[in-house]
């Protein structure tokens, strides 16, 4: 199949303006305060140190095999290892599947919800 | 009923009328208009509701595309179902042959028509674990049969395409 994002072979999203934008809304709107005081300035460092998750639910429907795949796919993690995520899910109900900036998050949330899985970004604690 | 690999395609032979009628069915069956619960599944927030900004801009740009990429695999399966509408017997079994190429549409699809017919039935968990039920009894029996056949075909292609 062609089209997908995910098998066009780079890491851009579909719209890459728009989700440029997306990755820097906090900043951009903290950064437009000019004088920012201390508690602003502590906003400013969360949002841009903070990393962000990539969190999967559990799904009564999607199945095992189907799951661990696509883990297998977007995350390219080695068998063993998708399927212990995929077990995390099952039992605890999610597992974190990766952290980091939060433009990568939301890519890994697409390519996710383009398999139609539950994935959600979460802020890293 | 006869499933196997030759070479570029999958091959379901020898597939008797109900079963190729169930197949004709999946992109009908991922059509979730009309169902709210079915449209939320397909499209799900992509954040808890505090990140409302993040939520917002998504449904803007991302839903299209996931729209759009849902919509391309429906219609790559309906052309390769299309084999099932030449049989002049309309009895007969026949023969499907599924383009590699064409797996991971196939595997999408089933997955959103299995997807929109569990939320649209509401099935429990105990339900959808029930791989033995007869689709005879009720339209949720059959639905509930259509969601499980649905499961083994993507079963079936995942270990044909190597990825079990």
């Amino acid at each position: 199949m062609t089209g997908l994002p995910w098998q066009r072979g780079n890491k851009a999203m579909p719209n890459d303006a728009a989700q440029s934008k997306t990755g820097c809304a906090i900043l951009e709107a903290e950064c437009a305060l000019e004088t920012p005081g201390l508690e602003q300035e502590s906003k400013i460092e969360q949002a841009v140190d903070l990393p962000w998750q990539v969190v999967v639910h559990n799904d009564p429907v999607n199945l095992m095999t189907y799951v661990t795949m696509v883990f297998q796919k977007v995350f390219g993690l080695p068998r063993e290892r998708a399927e212990q995520h995929m077990l995390e899910v099952h039992q605890k109900g999610r597992s974190v599947l990766w952290s980091g900036m939060r433009e990568r998050a939301e890519l890994y949330v697409q390519q996710l919800h383009g398999y139609l899985l539950l994935a959600t970004l979460e802020r890293a604690v | 009923m006869e499933m196997c690999r030759d070479e570029d395609a999958l091959e379901i032979r020898d597939l008797d009328p109900f079963l190729a009628e169930l197949l004709r069915q999946i992109p009908a069956s991922t059509n979730a208009e009309g169902t709210e619960a079915a449209e939320r599944r397909l499209f799900t927030s992509p954040a808890a509701e505090t990140e409302s900004e993040l939520c917002a801009e998504w449904k803007v740009y991302v839903q299209p595309e996931l729209r759009r990429l849902f919509s391309r695999a429906t219609e790559t399966v309906a052309a390769d179902l299309q084999q099932l509408d030449g049989n002049t017997k309309p009895f007969a079994n026949c023969t499907l042959r599924i383009p590699t190429r064409n797996a991971e549409a196939w595997l999408n699809a089933l997955n959103q028509a299995r997807l929109v017919i569990a939320t649209k039935c509401n099935f429990t968990d105990s339900e959808l674990c029930d791989h033995y039920r007869s689709p005879i009894g009720s339209r949720r029996d059959l639905s509930l049969f259509q969601v499980n056949f649905y499961g083994f075909l993507q079963e079936w292609m995942l270990r044909e395409l190597g990825s079990l």
